[in-house]
This record gives structure tokens, sequence and C-alpha cells, in this order.
């Protein structure tokens, strides 16, 4: 409970100092690449815990995130409602006001989102493999398609004027307590049994394990943190729209998860790094080399050349993954990860 | 609903002919998923592969007739409604339905050597993120090269309406589902009556005993890669002439669809492809007599209802762990 506490005081403070010293001496631009780079590690690792650690492919993060979003802009937006009977415009203060009320909306996000998780968990628990992952996408193209149909939330237009509260420190903080919370769970009774689960569900059953129940459970844990940083994004973006949460989104944290390392924390935060700076970095090229449009065809020439050249390096086995990381990551950052095999 | 009882009141047909007249439409609309689901269930059947770029191929297939079409000097400019386009001759047309056809085929089967051959033997997900990969490529080398914006596709075959009776269908959609079905009858013979069909089967069935027993496994593959993206090709092209329009995301949401398709039937069955094509785009099409807006959720909810009541599809064999 100490160590918790303390971790937390570091987290905060480590978030705050930061936050001070971007705001300083770095340009937006890059700090906008640095908030967005730790919403990539907050999704990245709440889904490293359904995707990795339980080994239930989950294709529906983005759907998550749209539920976060728009849940908690609903709360920090003065909202314009339009009564279809009288045609008049209902205007509605925000229930969580100023900076402060910021948390208490992403919460409530991160809940709205959670729930959604135990609703997705709960019937597709007979569903593995790419069956689940299919079924997990229609849900995220179902909450698009429902998100683009409500007037009050803008339809397919969006949610315009979200409040500039995600700063950089907010961003840092549940980045933070996300890594460490995943980190702890990785060590917990719970994590080792997600762990099981993923390498023989049978064995962990027979075990005594309750299959059913952790599985819904790692699915609330990650929807939860993917409501929250959809949250963020949304107040960082300052403008919400459907066509932000599309599959394509899901796909994206998926891919910095396996290009990382599945199942491996520190891989999650590396692969969620590397693809949030990856197109930035591109566009540069893109200027450079006067070839509109050139940016995501080389994004998706990598991928492709990463997953034919080093398949087994990068993920699936994931001894040789680590031993990867070891060499690449300085010692600190290990303490991240959980794989100290017996 | 206001409008469906707009017409009504107008044209005094009832709700039933109504209703008839969007079956009428889904099942054209069927047909194309059909054609597309067809290459999903066939690769899925053989390497558990989902493969993403699928979509992707067909949007293509629409282009590799825009191009040809174009330089012969059939074009249209949707900018000037004057410009009355030369008539297609018939011969042509077909030209531009092989030229597709072979085109695709051959992206089909690049995209199987060079992408997913060096993967087979590492994991599934691997696999997977490639498709994702190559589906992105080819999105963006398209909005690259053809331009993000819609394209005014060659009138192929004049539109008019035809009177079946109780209902009425546009000329371009009978000949969708007459060309679907022909299609998939022939592709459903070639699978049970040919050698080569034999060792699609066989592939599916066990790749490495099909191996042992003298299949060419790998010739194998890549023949079903080649046959999904031709049904995609001709798929593509009908579209584009029943639209009129093209543009370089259309295999997005298409591919998707489709590939929910083949998870209806069953994945893995070519029957299941067509049936679950079919199912798709009749629910759709009467959903959306209702509301066009939850039309397209209609595809999602579908699935994850067949999902949950019977995971292996409709027509899909059981038994099996498909972890």
């Amino acid at each position: 409970m100490h160590r918790t506490l303390a971790l937390l005081v570091v987290g905060v403070s480590l978030a705050f100092g930061v936050d001070w010293f971007l705001g300083e001496f770095i340009e937006e631009y890059v700090v906008r690449i640095i908030n967005l780079c730790g919403i990539a590690i907050i999704l990245a690792v709440s889904l490293n815990v359904i995707n990795g650690l339980c080994g239930q492919f989950s294709l529906g993060h983005a759907g998550f995130m749209a539920i976060g979003a728009y849940v908690s802009a609903y709360f920090t937006t003065t909202l314009r409602v339009l009564n279809t009977e009288t045609g008049e415009t209902i205007v509605r203060a925000p229930l969580f006001d100023g900076a402060w009320g910021f948390v208490p909306a992403l919460l409530v996000g991160g809940a709205a989102a959670a729930a959604a998780g135990l609703i997705v968990g709960v019937p597709t628990l007979r569903l593995k493999g790419d069956y689940l992952a299919i079924a997990t996408l229609g849900f995220g193209e179902i909450v698009i398609i429902l998100l683009t149909n409500f007037d009050s939330v803008g339809a397919a237009r969006g949610l315009p004027g979200l409040p500039n509260y995600a700063s950089s420190f907010w961003i840092l903080t549940f980045a933070w307590i996300c890594v460490v919370g995943s980190v702890f769970l990785q060590r917990s009774t719970f994590g080792r049994a997600l762990i099981a689960i993923r390498e023989n569900e049978l064995a962990a059953e027979v075990m005594g394990i309750r299959v059913a129940r952790l599985k819904v459970m790692a699915f609330i844990y990650g929807a939860f943190f993917a409501g929250i940083a959809g949250g963020l994004l949304g107040h960082l973006l300052r403008t919400i729209s459907p066509s932000t949460f599309g599959f394509m989104k899901s796909i994206e944290v998926v891919v910095m998860l396996v290009l990382g390392g599945l199942g491996s924390l520190t891989g999650a935060i590396v692969g969620a790094i590397v693809l949030t700076v990856l197109p930035e970095a591109l566009r540069d090229v893109e200027q450079q080399a006067k070839l509109p449009g050139i940016r995501m065809v080389v994004y998706a020439l990598v991928l492709i050349l990463m997953m034919i050249f080093r398949p087994q390096g990068i993920f699936g086995q994931r001894e040789l993954s680590l031993k990867l990381l070891r060499r690449v990551l300085p010692a600190r950052l290990r303490g991240g990860d959980s794989e100290t095999k017996p | 609903m206001l409008e469906l009882l707009a017409t009504v009141d107008s044209g005094g047909t009832s709700l039933a002919q109504a209703l008839l007249q969007q079956v009428a439409n889904g099942i054209a609309k069927g047909s194309v998923y059909a054609l597309i689901a067809v290459g999903y269930t066939m690769v899925y059947g053989v390497l558990q592969l989902i493969n993403f770029a699928h979509g992707e191929v067909y949007m293509l297939g629409a282009y590799f007739s825009y191009y040809p079409a174009k330089w012969m000097g059939y074009t249209t400019d949707p900018e000037d409604p004057s410009f009355v386009p030369a008539k297609v001759p018939l011969y042509v047309v077909g030209f531009l339905f092989v030229c597709s056809m072979a085109c695709c085929a051959l992206l089909g089967m690049l995209i199987e050597r060079f992408a997913y051959r060096p993967l087979r033997n590492s994991s599934r997900l691997a696999a997977l993120i490639t498709a994702i990969g190559v589906s992105l490529l080819l999105q963006n080398g398209g909005i690259m090269l053809f331009k993000a914006d819609p394209r005014g596709f060659p009138t192929l075959i004049e539109q008019s309406s035809v009177d079946l009776g109780l209902v009425a269908l546009t000329n371009t959609k009978i000949i969708i589902v007459v060309v679907a079905a022909v299609m998939m009858a022939g592709l459903h013979l070639f699978v049970q009556k040919t050698r080569p069909g034999a060792a699609m089967r066989a592939c599916s069935f066990d790749m490495r005993t099909a191996r042992l027993m003298g299949v060419n496994v790998d010739g194998t593959i890549g023949l079903t890669f080649a046959i999904g993206s031709i049904m995609a090709a001709v798929a593509g092209v009908l579209v584009a002439m029943d639209q009129p329009t093209i543009d370089p995301l259309m295999g997005l949401m298409a591919g998707l669809k489709a590939f929910v398709a083949a998870v209806l039937g069953g994945i893995g069955s070519i029957p299941g492809a067509a049936l679950g094509g079919l199912l798709l785009g009749v629910t759709e099409s009467v959903v959306g007599t209702f509301s066009t807006t939850y039309a397209e959720a209609v595809a999602f909810v579908l699935l994850i209802l067949v999902l949950l009541v019977k995971p292996s599809g409709l027509l899909g064999k059981s038994g099996r762990e498909k972890v």
C-alpha cells in the first residue's frame, strides 16, 4: 500500500515536472507528439491485458475509446441540444466544470467504457481467436454507427468545442497509472491466472481458475483504460467525430502491440511510441519528397517488411522479444517486465 | 419510415410490395457481397488467414477496367453533363472484364507470393498484421496514384428499368445477379468436380497430408488467391457499372461487409458465402426501407447474433477448434 502510494506520488510529480519542462522548453508540435505517445501507451498497455496476457484477440478497442471520449465530453462541454418538439435549442451547462472537473469526467467516461466491456465480454465468452476478433470488430462498428446517428452528440459531424483540458500533466499521469497498474496486475495472482488462460484455457480451468470471470474482468480493465485514453484524446483534439474511432484505430493499437511484442508490457510501450512517431517523422519525408500520400504507403511497407523479416523477433516468442528489448532498452526500463521466468 | 409511407400513399402500392422490391434490390446487393465473400472464405479455408487486402483487390478490379476503357477513349466526364459518351461495344465490355480479371488474378498471386508466403510458418497474428499492411498499402497507394476523389465510370451498358412483374430492377442489377449466380455455380463445380478443385479441398482439409499425397500446395494456394481475386474483380467491375462511380476507398466497407457475409455463412464454405452474402444484402435492404441510417449497423448486429448462436456460421463445419 505504501509502495503504491509512493509510486503514485513519484508518478504525479514526474508528470508535473515533465509538463513544466515541455511547456517551457519544447516546441508545441513536439509536445503534441509526446502527448499522443502518452495516449497511445495507455491504449497499447490496456489492450495488452486483453490480447497479450489473456490471449483474447480483441479488435474493438476503438469502440471503448469512443464511449470514453463521448461520455467524458458530454460532462465537460456545454451541450446544445435541439428540442425536436418546439425547435428550440436547449443549452445545458457542463456538469463538471474547470480543469479539476476533468478527472471525474474522465473517470465517468472510463466507467462507461468498462460497462461496455462487461456487455461485450460476457456474451462473447464462447468465441475464440478470429471469431472473437470479428465479433469485437462488429461491436466497435456498431458503436460508431450509433454515434453517427445520435443528433445530440453531433451525429456524423462530431462534437466540437471540447475544452482544452488534456494537458501533458494529465496524459502522463494517467499513462503512469496505467503502466504501473498493469505491472502490478501482471505480477498479481490475477495476472498469472490470465497468462494461464492464454497458455492453456482447459488446463487453467482444471487448476481452479475461474476462466469466464477472469476473461470478463480483463475486458473490463482494458476497456476502462481505453475509455480514459479516449477521453484524453478527445480533449486533446478538441473535436471528436465518430470517424476518429473507426476500426482502423483498433487495428492501429493491435499493430502497436504486435510490433512491440505481444504479451510484453515494455514491448507495448515501445510499439506505441514507434507507431506514433513514425507517421509524424514520415510527414517530413513527404514534404521534402513532394509526394503527397507517400507517408501512409511507406508506413504500410514498413509494417509488411517488419512482419516478414522479424516475425519471431518482435512478437510471438516472448523470450526472444525480451532479449531483443534487453539489448535495446536501458536497464531501468526493464522493471516493467513481468517475464521473470522461474 | 415517412418516406416509405409517402410512397405507399402516392403510388398506391402496398407495404408488402415495397418490401418485395427491397428484397429484389437486396439480392442484387447480396450477390456482390457473395462474390467478394468467396475470396475471403477460400483463403480462410486454406490458410486460416483473414485476407484483409481482399477488399482492395475488389477496388482495384474496378480501376483495372476503368483505365483500359479510358485509354480506348470510353470515358465519362461528371463535370460536363452534356458530354455524350460513345456507346461501348459488347466485345469491349467483355475485354474490360477479362482485363480486370487477369490483372487482379496476377495481383492476388503476387500478394500471396511476396507478402503471405514468407509468413506461412510463423504465427497467424503476423500474417494477419501483414494482411492489414497490404490492405493499407493498396488503399493508400490507390489514393496516391488515382487521387482520393471519386471518378465517373464509363457507361458500359445503358441503364434502364426492367419490369419483372411484382418488382422492377435496373438491367445492370439483373446482370449483377445473373453473372454472380453463374460464377458462383461455376466455382462450386470447379471446386467439387475438377482435380485442382480437389487439391484445393485437400489443402483446406489438411495441408501437410495434402503435400505428402503429392499435391502442389504452393501452386494450389496461388490458384486459390487467383480465383478469389477474379471473383472480386468481377464484383468490382459490376458495381462500378451499376453505381457508376469508383474511388480508392470503395473496398474498405465492401470488404468488411463481405467478410461478415463469409462469417455468417460459415467461413470456409463456398455455398455459405453465397448464402451469407444474400442474407446480408436482403436484410440490409429491408431494414433500409425503414431507416437508411441504421441499415449500416445491420451487418454487424447480424454478425454478432450469428456468432453467439452458431459460432461456426450457418453452413460452417462445427466441432473443429478454431483458435
